[in-house]
């Protein structure tokens, strides 16, 4: 997928990234991405949270600096390193969170960052925002308080004051989501009159239908990779139908690189056997930021997988989190072999057998400045032989710890490391160590290989099997279809916070699964 | 100033495999702080010029009233007793990520309750007996103080600093009022509370003027610092401190340990004010606030909430704060003084730390 293969002459690349690579403690972010940005194009980004959507910008935006790779601005190598210079550059960007000041006016926000010993160029410009918004058919009022505005019309102000900047390059992050849908329509015409114009427009979103309506060429991320690119010849052959079901094949289809590809299950489950979980009518109140659950119900038999599959944000984490404890239910049962534990607090879950091993391993999972062996026991904190009579038994800890470093191969410097300093790999061990040992009945798996490389995904696949075979009920909630189709016995898939379908993993899941993510009937 | 690598570097200094790294980190440590003092007391002896004091006579009356005359000495030791305690209060809560700065409330409505019951009970049970309860009801009564700002933070998730501090400006005024017109002792003109008689006081140790309650504070600082490292509880209160979503994750109960923090803290804040009543001051006066508790807040800063260190630097708080008092008084600057020096040496620390941040990141790189 070489930035320079199709390059038709004349209309050159503003901005290409070549194999551009970055790290955070714990996951690659983005994986050796090629992007080229050309003037007149809508180059629309799509991928899930977590896709490295925001990470690929905020190097665009000179926010971030990739570790490998490098960044061409007009063909030339060039770091971006700090976003003022990524605006001299020519490089505006629209932040998904708003970034005006709402106490001053549009024209006040507009003069911020000028030369603090110039007087503001208030005439100059009035003059060139009535150039700029007559040639794109916008009005703004200059002089109304930006917290007076809707905010489709402050996102409105704030392409304004990429294009005072004299940018050509816009980069649109995650616009769309707070608009209403005419505010996106708007939004989506402005775009076609930018690039029109000649501008270069990335516009990033994990809509397929913004992806399809708005844009000239899509290249789809997924898990830190780019995973595909639809040119704009193909763009335009192909009806909006099409360009949807061969987005919908490269976020969830086969990879063809994956060792893995779908060896299906060979377990048997015996049919009579009791269901270890039964959830029934579970239901979330949503809160600001988060969906609610309606209605979940589903059971889990002694060694069954359970998959959860759809697209990220519609619940999962909601869903672990009612099942742990850890977020109240408005309604609904939960039995674990029979028992209620719906009221039951998060460590009486604990006690019962139901595991929950989260996929915010720094942010819940671990305190990341306590060394590696406490955090194996910080769910036990206080319970023999770690502590007897509330008093820390630190060579009875370092023993336990030392073998469960050994038993799941944890490579850390020693015990007494904060677990931060490790790699996402191995702090997945700790937790996996954590939740697995002694007295596990249910296990539920979020997202338990993102951001884990090859090698580390492919350990942790194979502790999830084992679990499984010794009789656990595993409930894995996945992003990566690949994973679920590889592992699970059933998938259920999760859309809004409900559970709208359930399949067996037959030859035909992939496509029932994948119809069902997008909003068909399996 | 990072708060976040104190439970760690404490976990690592107690390990004993690896000591020669230890001795290093301890040496780097030692290093870090008493540099940005020295660095501090040179620009504070600039200041001191500037205001045409000379600042080697100031330092040397310091050091002489605070340090090394008998009398001095003697009192810098005694001052040190609430302060032991409350930093034992800041301890608890710091470690827990909760920051208790209603320190001066609780401490004067100990103060106060201790200095209303102790001249009452002495005279209906034995003398041990009276000062236990004294204390107890110090105590009790700081912990009820800090309720309000405990429920809100555990349950409402309402910012502990500006609550505690809006509580310790009402504390000190219901201190006030109680003085005046509940505890007041007749028998005076002044406002003030009945005096306990000297012979039924805290005992001096030995022949000294130093009160006993030097020692209580520093049992109550130590056992506190070993229940933070050493206990369940106190990993409990470290894991919600560093990590509080990590402690719902892991089932803690979040809430109950807030309150419980809470009242620890300011427990030892009501016993600061018991101590000092019951062992040096005998009663409270209208208006009296030594406003201890926001003094020794840099302390347990400097010392990276570790009691051990704690010790130390409340004793050099003393000594400063004794000496600070005479040299003051000997040549015409203000009293005030020694926040100036306490804070310039707060600043070079944050700037210290800042520097070596900086220079490891760029090591790493």
């Amino acid at each position: 997928m070489s930035s320079l293969s199709s390059s038709p002459a004349g209309k050159r690349d503003i901005v290409a990234l070549e194999g551009v690579t970055k790290r955070f403690p714990g996951i690659v972010a983005n994986d050796g991405i090629d992007l080229s940005i050309r003037p007149g194009e809508v180059h629309v980004l799509l991928g899930e949270n977590g896709a490295g959507k925001s990470t690929l910008i905020g190097m665009l935006s000179g926010l971030l600096q990739p570790d490998e790779g490098r960044i061409l601005v007009d063909g030339k190598p060039t770091p971006i390193t700090s976003p003022r210079h990524a605006l001299a550059l020519g490089i505006g960007t629209v932040f998904q969170h708003m970034m005006l000041v709402p106490t001053l006016t549009v024209a006040e926000n507009l003069l911020l960052g000028g030369p603090w010993w110039q007087r503001p160029r208030t005439e100059e410009l009035a003059a060139r925002v009535a150039e700029i918004t007559r040639s794109l058919g916008i009005t703004v009022k200059l002089h109304a308080k930006v917290s007076e505005l809707s905010l489709g019309e402050q996102q409105q102000v704030e392409i304004l004051r990429a294009m005072v900047r004299n940018s050509r390059l816009l980069i649109l992050d995650e616009s769309t989501s707070m608009l209403t849908p005419k505010g996106i329509e708007e939004l989506g015409a402005l775009m076609r009159r930018l690039a029109e114009k000649g501008l270069a427009i990335v516009f990033i979103t994990h809509k397929l239908k913004e992806a399809a309506a708005f844009g000239d060429r899509i290249s789809v991320l997924k898990l830190g990779r780019k995973v595909g690119e639809i040119p704009p010849e193909r763009f335009r052959a192909l009806g909006e139908q099409e360009i949807i079901s061969e987005i919908v094949e490269l976020m969830f289809g086969k990879r063809k690189d994956d060792p893995e590809a779908a060896q299906r299950p060979t377990r048997t489950i015996r049919a009579d056997a009791a269901p270890l979980l039964q959830v029934a009518d579970l239901s979330v109140a949503p809160t600001d930021n988060a969906p609610g659950l309606s209605s979940i119900s589903f059971d889990i038999r002694p060694g069954e997988i359970l998959g959860i599959a759809g697209i990220d944000g519609n619940g999962q984490k909601q869903l672990a989190e009612a099942l742990a404890g850890q977020r109240a239910a408005t309604r609904g049962s939960v039995r674990l072999e029979g028992t209620a534990i719906e009221a039951a607090s998060v460590g009486e879950r604990r006690k019962q057998g139901l595991r929950y091993l989260t996929d915010d391993r720094l942010g819940e999972g671990t305190v990341g400045t306590f060394p590696v062996s406490i955090n194996f026991f910080l769910k036990q904190v206080g319970a023999a032989p770690f502590w007897r009579g509330g008093v820390e038994q630190r060579a009875e800890i370092d023993r336990r710890a030392a073998e469960l470093v050994r038993e799941y191969d944890v490579r850390t410097p020693s015990l007494k490391t904060p677990v931060a300093r490790l790699s996402g790999g191995n702090i997945q061990k700790v937790l996996l160590a954590r939740e697995l040992a002694e007295g596990a009945k249910v296990v539920i798996f979020n997202k338990p290989t993102y951001g884990l490389d090859l090698a580390n995904t492919l350990a942790s696949r194979q502790r999830i099997r084992d679990t499984a075979a010794r009789g656990l009920a595993v409930l894995l909630i996945s992003t990566d279809l690949e994973e679920l189709l590889s592992m699970c016995d059933r998938i259920a898939v999760i859309a809004n916070g409900a559970l709208v379908g359930t399949v067996g993993n037959t030859d035909d899941a992939r496509t029932k699964v994948g119809r069902l993510m997008i909003g068909l009937a399996a | 100033m990072s708060i976040d690598t104190a439970p760690t570097a404490s976990a690592t200094a107690l390990d004993p495999t690896s000591g020669a790294a230890t001795r290093r980190d301890i040496l780097r440590r030692l290093l870090m702080t008493l540099g940005p003092i020295l660095v501090a007391l040179v620009i504070a002896g600039c200041i001191l010029l500037a205001v045409g004091v000379d600042p080697l006579a100031y330092y040397g009356y310091v050091l002489e009233k605070g340090l090394f005359s008998p009398l001095g000495i003697q009192q810098t030791l005694t001052r040190m007793a609430p302060l032991l305690f409350l930093a034992a209060g800041l301890i608890v809560a710091f470690r827990a990520g909760m920051w208790n700065l209603g320190g001066d409330g609780q401490f004067l409505l100990g103060a106060v309750t201790a200095a209303a019951s102790a001249p009452v009970l002495v005279q209906v049970m034995p003398g041990w007996l009276a000062l236990i309860c004294s204390f107890l009801i110090a105590m009790v009564v700081a912990m009820i103080w800090s309720l309000v700002p405990a429920l809100l933070r555990a349950y409402q998730g309402v910012n502990e600093i500006i609550t505690t501090l809006m509580m310790t400006f009402l504390g000190t005024s219901l201190a006030n009022v109680l003085v005046k017109l509940v505890f007041r002792d007749p028998g005076t003109t002044v406002p003030q509370t009945r005096t306990l008689p000297v012979d039924e006081r805290l005992p001096r140790l030995f022949d000294t003027t130093i009160t006993s309650g030097l020692l209580l504070g520093l049992a109550a600082i130590i056992i506190v610092h070993l229940v933070m490292t050493r206990t369940a509880f106190g990993l409990k209160l470290r894991i919600v401190g560093a990590n509080p979503r990590a402690a719902v994750h892991a089932g803690l109960g979040v809430p109950g340990l807030t309150i419980a923090v809470f009242a620890i803290s300011a427990g030892l804040a009501g016993l600061a004010g018991a101590v000092d009543i019951i062992g040096v001051q005998g009663n409270v006066r209208a208006d009296w606030n030594p406003a201890y508790g926001l003094a020794v807040i840099p302390a347990v800063f400097l010392a990276r909430m570790n009691g051990f260190a704690a010790i130390g630097f409340v004793f050099l708080l003393s000594v400063l704060s004794i000496g600070g008092e005479s040299a003051a008084r000997r040549l015409g600057v203000p009293n005030h003084f020694t926040l100036v020096l306490v804070s310039i040496v707060l600043i070079v620390l944050a700037l210290a730390e800042y520097v070596d941040h900086r220079y490891n990141q760029s090591r790493k790189a």
